[in-house]
């Protein structure tokens, strides 16, 4: 009798105690936030150029005047980063799957499909959109894109489509020999066996880095204002430098951010999800 | 005169390397009767089976399946795969897929059957083998035992000539081996030709016609169960026979 009563009464201060723990625990996260983040504001604010930096980059009447048409200069942005993308996530596929082929007739395919990546991996994106935006067209042969729009992204699509290519070809390889095996035994081929057992594995298994990739691209659509293209940036640079007022380029960055934020939250969901798998 | 064998093994050897796995194998299975192969790990049951269902190709030798030679290069390798089906130690089911979808897929792109078919197929097998009410789970979502009947399901689904079956309990829980073994009993019952690699010995006993020993890449002794399992003639056999029985495994 007095033995299940202490084993109530343990019970009960253990919940205390697990209790008295977590509110400890948020207590002093919310202290330490308000020290760190108090702090850094303190030092901004405090800061000689503080007065100055407010009123080139936190200007209201800069932000309203820009907003509206660095906001439509940003659709540009958004059309760019999802054709790219599209084009990205086929020519990736293509390649990988011409580098994981082993049929004998591919070799000179899959030996241009290995320099393809080293090439356009290696080389710095910023580097790839100036050599095409500028090189192509000076070939001066009718039937090539002078847009510098396409030509930027065609660069673009180059440069990620190596990478992508990459993450599917591990994506393949990580798929165990095994179901290739079973595949093969229920009577498939071997491209079916690729089709509708190792492929949708594939895909499923690098949903996380390939969202990885279309957030870093979506930033670097803006490399093609190099070549003269009115995007978000080149607009918002356009009204800096016509002012001298930088609050148009915040204006910007916000709505890169307004893309990439929610992005990386579906990331982090993926990542936390059953491992990415569920279907 | 006796009828033509299902599967005929004749000679066959296979290396992987300097490594000879296998040394010279003599094997048929005739129509109806159940053939469980015994032998150490590494003897090389598995690669044999594997051999069969041309999943790795052998050095020399001929394998046919009803009288047709199906190891000549000239021969289409998924055709021939269509008329066997293999179930492996470790299921190696489709995880992307459902339980239904696993045993329909072959049906469907290899036989050509349309999905309904397939699927109303797939539906009685899987309640033959009691997993009705499972279509929908996913593979990782059954134990290790209603994993593999899944996976004999699906091989079945193809209406094999032969099943190979790769010791198909070494990777369940003692207590899930029987509802497997039943599986493959049914089989049996309803004469589906097999060759069965096995350390089930009992099992072997039991459902096999035939048992023979592979030792060392050739099979040393083949013979009915009783006489394979109680009175083994060669060394090689007494030899392992003793070693499991000390094992507990008999």
């Amino acid at each position: 009798m007095s033995g299940s009563e202490a084993t109530l009464d343990r019970r009960a201060a253990r919940g205390a105690a697990k209790r008295r723990r977590a509110r400890r625990g948020q207590a002093i996260a919310a202290i330490s936030s308000v020290v760190v983040l108090g702090g850094l504001a303190a030092l901004i604010l405090t800061s000689p150029g503080w007065p100055d930096v407010r009123d080139t980059f936190f200007s209201w009447s800069a932000f309203k005047d820009s907003f509206p048409d660095v906001l439509s200069a940003f659709w540009l942005d958004i059309k760019l980063f999802v054709t790219v993308e599209i084009a990205v996530l086929i020519l990736g596929l293509l390649v990988a799957l011409v580098r994981t082929s082993a049929t004998a007739a591919l070799f000179p395919v899959r030996l241009l499909a290995v320099v393809f990546v080293d090439l356009f991996r290696g080389i710095p994106t910023i580097l790839l959109v100036y050599l095409v935006g500028f090189g192509i067209p000076a070939l001066e042969l009718s039937g090539l894109p002078t847009d510098p729009l396409v030509l930027g992204g065609i660069a673009l699509t180059l440069s990620y489509g190596a990478y992508v290519a990459e993450v599917y070809r591990a994506g393949i390889a990580s798929v165990h020999r095994s179901q290739r095996d079973a595949a093969l035994a229920v009577g498939l081929t071997e491209g079916q066996a690729l089709r509708h057992v190792i492929l949708p594995q594939a895909v499923r298994r690098v949903g996380p880095p390939l969202l990885n990739d279309f957030i870093a691209l979506q930033k670097d659509v803006a490399l093609v204002s190099i070549l003269g293209v009115v995007e978000a940036f080149r607009q918002a640079q356009i009204f800096a430098s016509s002012t001298f007022n930088y609050t148009p380029l915040l204006g910007a960055a916000l709505l890169y951010l307004c893309v990439t934020v929610p992005l990386a939250r579906m990331l982090d969901r993926l990542g936390t999800g059953a491992s990415g798998l569920t279907v | 005169m006796s009828p033509q064998p299902v599967l005929a093994i004749r000679g066959v050897t296979k290396s992987f390397g300097r490594l000879e796995v296998l040394r010279g194998v003599d094997l048929e299975v005739a129509e109806h009767e159940a053939v469980a192969l015994i032998g150490a790990s590494g003897s090389g049951k598995s690669t044999l089976v594997r051999c069969i269902d041309l999943l790795d190709e052998i050095d020399d030798g001929d394998i046919f399946l009803d009288g047709e030679v199906i190891t000549d290069p000239a021969v289409d390798p998924v055709a021939m795969r269509r008329r066997l089906a293999l179930v492996f130690q470790a299921y190696n089911l489709f995880p992307h897929l459902t339980v239904l979808e696993n045993v329909a897929l072959g049906d469907m792109r290899a036989h050509g059957a349309s999905r309904g078919e397939a699927e109303s197929r797939a539906r009685s097998l899987l309640e033959r083998f009691g997993l009705g009410g499972r279509e929908r789970d996913r593979p990782d979502d059954l134990s290790g035992g209603q994993q593999q009947r899944v996976a004999i399901a699906r091989a079945f689904a193809g209406r094999p000539r032969a099943m190979l079956l790769d010791e198909v309990t070494s990777a369940l829980d003692p207590e899930l081996v029987g509802e497997v073994l039943d599986a493959v009993r049914d089989l049996k019952a309803e004469g589906v030709t097999m060759l069965i690699v096995t350390h089930e010995m009992g099992f072997a006993r039991e459902v096999a016609d035939r048992v023979g020993f592979l030792h060392d890449g050739r099979i040393l002794e083949l013979g009915p169960p009783e006489r394979v399992l109680s009175e083994p003639e060669r060394p090689e056999t007494q030899r392992f026979l003793r070693r499991l029985l000390e094992a507990g495994r008999i």
